[in-house]
């Protein structure tokens, strides 16, 4: 196996999914990787089984993923699913793990399109047992036809916390009410950003129908919320929030907590490929060029792992990325990739200009970012909070990686993945440095464990 | 903080021997600048295994261990801060005669030199002290005071003490340059320009270049080396285990998680600037794992790392007097084990820089030992 | 905690085991959604703490789902479809070495 491919991808969202499709007609020999059993990534989450009784409710943007699913399964690109990638370097070794053996192989180019995930909502409560992230209930929807029971409260700000509204009325979930973080001024301050926003009145119109929704449903909807703290003892039993000063609590079962998505980085951060701050939405990003080529030779990253902007730019991503790699592997001349190209750059300029306009709309909330109550535990894993941070920065710890040292924050498994953001807001706020000079924790290989056997067990192939 | 005024002495490099000579320089009422490159215990001093061992090392450095481990016994004490120490005891097990043998040649040179800290121990006593060990396992060397700490909070412990006591620190003070003013140093960091009596360097990997500065030469390389660590495990191991003909180590730390290395090479990438992992290694350590603990097979590594080293031909460190520099003193180059010797040889430092003495025979560190003659050649250390 | 939406569909049966009980689950959906449907609140305790833990992302990123499924602890269950003859069972604390 080592050295077949042309090109690995890692992960089965759009991106991926367009970039096998472009690299496969191509005639590169190509090798799709991805963590779950069905194609899609999370935006069209086991959309090939997907059920007819749920088809109005998943709507056209779902399904309009069908195409590129059928274009992938045509492309004869190679495909291995339920694989972990627990390790890419700079040389552009690869590691997997699929059905408990583990190999490392090596490509002649790499892709990271493993997507994004929900920024994690730090806010007193939110380990307890039923709170979970919206996009969770929508993930349960579509790949297990399950949501929850309810009771439920919505809390956060984002595209996502109307449409999972939506979602949980058109099912008849008891939705106790929505606790937007978000408020009318929010609106103002994106407002100069909604002319040149294609489809952006297309995007507006479909948010009112989901809120003419909700008003019908008679939905207790607050806004301008803050202070949020998840009640309950061994589990969550409600949502307790400030309104225009008022004291509220709403009493659920499940209280599902969102503040925007962010890319998913542990694989570009792994290779040490170089990222930049994106201030109007607080996270890092690769730094790429169009084609998506980073700053490590052979490695690209495409979609929303490289920055938040849709199922559509990240296809068109996703095409330009295998264009860029047949180019490389000299299967099209340098024009030929060009003319190509130009759909798709097209689509990617065209798809990308509302992005600034719901990057203001939704700015992630201060609480989510900075919790300002000390006893929030901010790393899950190791159960640390954030006054324990806080004193780590007090001792000298002015990087994520000391204050790792100190506090073991970034130790447990998830590496990171919940608490990175967390921890290097708080210290950039606590010791009043930017945060682009904080910088992020290390990701450290394997990406996810591997076991003693799967270790010992490793092929490696040269 | 005042650069323009001089200081009685810089030591350049922020590990644990730089941190724990400040406290000592410091203690003493001197008046020490410590610059480090980056964060103080970056590199090695935050990124090693933690053993606190006298077990297994080269005869040079006994004297020097044995000093270190009474202090280790009351180091927290002494700080103030949690360093994580544990002496659960380290053993290298034997898994068969041919093992027995090269230890029990160990144990009786190791006495012929006077040192009793090592024993032999037979197969009923390493089931007494390691019960979760393969059958097959006969015997092992024991060394009982031996232990474990947690690198990165002792060398800040270290830190702290150090200003404490009236250290200046400077991080992220990376030094370009050190030139020779009238009686005195000046040392360029960071665009500024520090001045002292005294220059002590305690940088690491980089210890050899900060002596070309001065005009010393010594042969070190730059080595990375990988550790990995596990999920959380019920209890089920005290010592520090090493073996006798393989090379692994492992501990279980007092959160379940077990740490697993043993001279696990890994990739220097750039200037001696980053460490990049190599799954062989990995690999074998792992195999070997569950040859000799099979109750560990299933347990997940969540985590591996790689750190740099410096190492010198003879794996011995370099420790003492610049023969070329006035006023100039070297700690670096411990070869993979500096760790639990820094108490002492912060103490031994501060004493060479306040009286030109120390109470310990560091003709072995000797940074011109290389030149003529034929350097000796050690073991690498295992821990 | 969870509802199935449309219980009677199409679709094939999977008896799995659930700390010592018996269920009757749906192909295609995931251990952690399984197990939650049938009244799990949670479905391991910290670690650290001890403290109850249940799902939070469901897409294999919070690390919170983990699980010992058919003999291997530190599973996570949210990635992990169920199949037939499957032993689940929740993870209390650190894990326990595989003594033979």
């Amino acid at each position: 196996m080592s050295d077949e491919y042309d090109l690995i991808i890692v992960g089965a969202g759009p991106a991926g999914l367009a970039a096998a499709v472009t690299a496969s007609r191509n005639a590169l020999k190509t090798l799709l990787v991805d963590e779950q059993a069905d194609p899609g990534g999370q935006i069209y989450r086991s959309i090939e089984r997907a059920l007819p009784e749920n088809r109005s409710a998943l709507g056209p943007d779902y399904f309009y993923g069908q195409k590129l699913l059928e274009d992938f399964r045509g492309s004869g690109a190679d495909y291995l699913p339920e694989t972990t990638v627990w390790n890419v370097d700079r040389e552009l070794n690869i590691g997997l793990l699929t059905n408990g053996q583990a190999k490392q192989i090596r490509g002649k180019h790499i892709l990271l399109s493993a997507g994004a995930m929900e920024r994690p909502v730090p806010i007193p409560g939110w380990t307890l047992p039923g709170v979970m992230g919206a996009a969770a209930a929508d993930i349960l929807f579509k790949s297990s036809d399950m949501l929850p029971a309810g009771p439920v409260v919505l809390a956060g700000s984002g595209p996502l916390l109307l449409l999972v509204a939506c979602r949980l009325i058109d099912n008849d979930v008891p939705l106790a009410a929505m606790v937007e973080t978000s408020s009318a001024r929010d609106y103002l301050r994106a407002i100069p950003y909604l002319p040149g926003a294609f489809r952006a009145y297309n995007y507006l119109l479909k948010g009112l129908s989901m809120r003419y929704k909700v008003l019908k449903a008679r939905i207790p909807v607050f806004q301008g919320c803050r202070d949020l703290v998840v009640t309950g003892d061994e589990e969550a039993d409600g949502l307790r929030f400030t309104c225009h000063g008022a004291d509220q609590h709403v009493r659920a079962s499940t209280v599902l907590l969102h503040e925007g998505v962010v890319p998913n980085l542990q694989f570009s951060r792994l290779a040490g490929c170089d990222h930049e701050w994106f201030a109007s939405q607080r996270y890092w990003r690769p730094v790429i060029d169009k084609w998506g080529r980073t700053s490590l030779e052979g490695i690209s990253v495409a979609g929303d792992a490289s920055g938040i902007r849709g199922a559509k730019t990240a296809e068109a991503a996703g095409h330009l990325a295998g264009l860029d790699a047949a180019c490389r592997m000299k299967h099209i001349s340098d024009a030929e990739r060009d003319r190509l190209a130009a759909p798709y750059l097209k689509a990617v300029t065209r798809e990308r200009s509302i992005r600034p306009f719901l990057d203001h709309l939704f700015p992630p909330a201060c609480q989510a970012l900075v919790p300002p109550d000390d006893q929030t535990i901010v790393c899950r894993c190791e159960e640390l909070t954030a006054g324990q941070i806080r004193e780590a920065v007090a001792l000298g710890a002015l990087d994520p990686g000391q204050v790792k040292g100190y506090t073991r924050c970034g130790m447990g498994p998830c590496q990171g993945r919940m608490c990175g953001l967390t921890l290097s807001e708080i210290i950039a706020s606590s010791a009043s440095l930017p945060i682009e000079s904080v910088g992020q924790l290390r990701v450290r290989a394997p990406l996810k464990p591997l076991t003693i056997n799967q270790l010992a067990d490793l092929e490696i192939f040269e | 903080m005042n650069s323009s005024a001089g200081y009685d002495v810089i030591i350049i490099g922020g590990g644990i021997q730089g941190c724990a000579t400040a406290y000592h320089l410091a203690r003493r009422g001197i008046d020490v600048l410590l610059l480090e490159a980056e964060s103080c215990g970056r590199h090695a001093s935050g990124a090693n295994a933690g053993g606190v061992r006298c077990l297994n090392r080269l005869v040079e450095e006994i004297p020097l261990s044995l000093a270190a481990q009474r202090i280790w016994l009351e180091l927290e004490d002494e700080l103030g801060s949690d360093c994580g120490f544990r002496a659960t005891g380290q053993v290298r097990i034997a898994e068969n005669q041919a093992d027995m043998s090269k230890l029990e040649e160990r144990a009786t040179l190791v006495r012929s030199f006077g040192f009793h800290h090592e024993e032999m121990i037979d197969r009923a006593e390493l089931r007494k002290l390691v019960p979760a060990v393969a059958e097959y396992c006969i015997g092992a060397l024991v060394c009982r005071n031996d232990g474990y700490a947690k690198p990165f909070l002792t060398t800040r412990a270290y830190l702290a003490r150090a200003g404490q006591e009236g250290a200046t620190v400077l991080e992220r003070h990376p030094v370009s340059r050190i030139e020779r003013e009238r009686d005195s140093w000046r040392v360029t960091a960071s665009g500024r320009h520090f001045h002292a009596k005294t220059l002590v360097n305690c940088a690491g990997a980089w210890g050899d270049r900060i002596a070309e500065m001065v005009g010393d030469k010594a042969p070190l390389e730059v080595e990375a080396l990988a550790l990995m660590v596990t999920a959380r495990v019920a209890h089920f191991i005290d010592p520090v285990i090493g073996m006798a003909s393989r090379k692994l180590s492992f501990k279980q730390m007092q959160n379940g998680t077990v740490v697993i290395g043993g001279a696990l090479r890994a990739k220097v990438i750039g200037d001696r600037q980053h460490a990049q992992l190599d799954f062989a290694p990995l690999k074998e350590s792992a195999d070997t794992v569950r040859t000799v603990f099979p109750q560990l097979a299933n347990l997940p590594v969540v985590r591996a790392w790689a750190g740099l080293e410096g190492v010198m031909p003879d794996k011995l460190p370099v420790i003492g007097a610049s023969p070329t520099a006035p006023d100039v003193f070297h700690a670096f180059g411990f070869s993979a084990h500096g760790f639990q010797l820094a108490p002492a040889v912060g103490l031994a430092m501060a004493d060479l820089v306040t009286s030109g003495q120390s109470d310990f025979d560091l003709s072995a560190f000797r940074i011109d030992r290389f030149q003529g003659g034929r350097p000796q050649t050690g073991e690498i250390n295992g821990h | 905690m969870l509802k199935r939406l449309h219980e009677d569909r199409p679709a094939a049966t999977v008896t799995i085991e659930f700390e010592g009980e018996k269920l009757k689950v749906l192909a295609g959906e995931t251990v952690v959604a399984a197990v939650m449907a049938a009244g799990a609140a949670f479905v391991r305790t910290s670690a650290v703490s001890g403290a109850h833990r249940a799902p939070y992302c469901q897409m294999g990123v919070c690390f919170e789902c983990l699980m010992e499924i058919d003999g291997v602890p530190n599973r996570q269950a949210c990635m992990i479809p169920v199949r037939d003859g499957m032993v689940v069972k929740r993870q209390y604390g650190a894990m326990e070495l595989d003594y033979e």
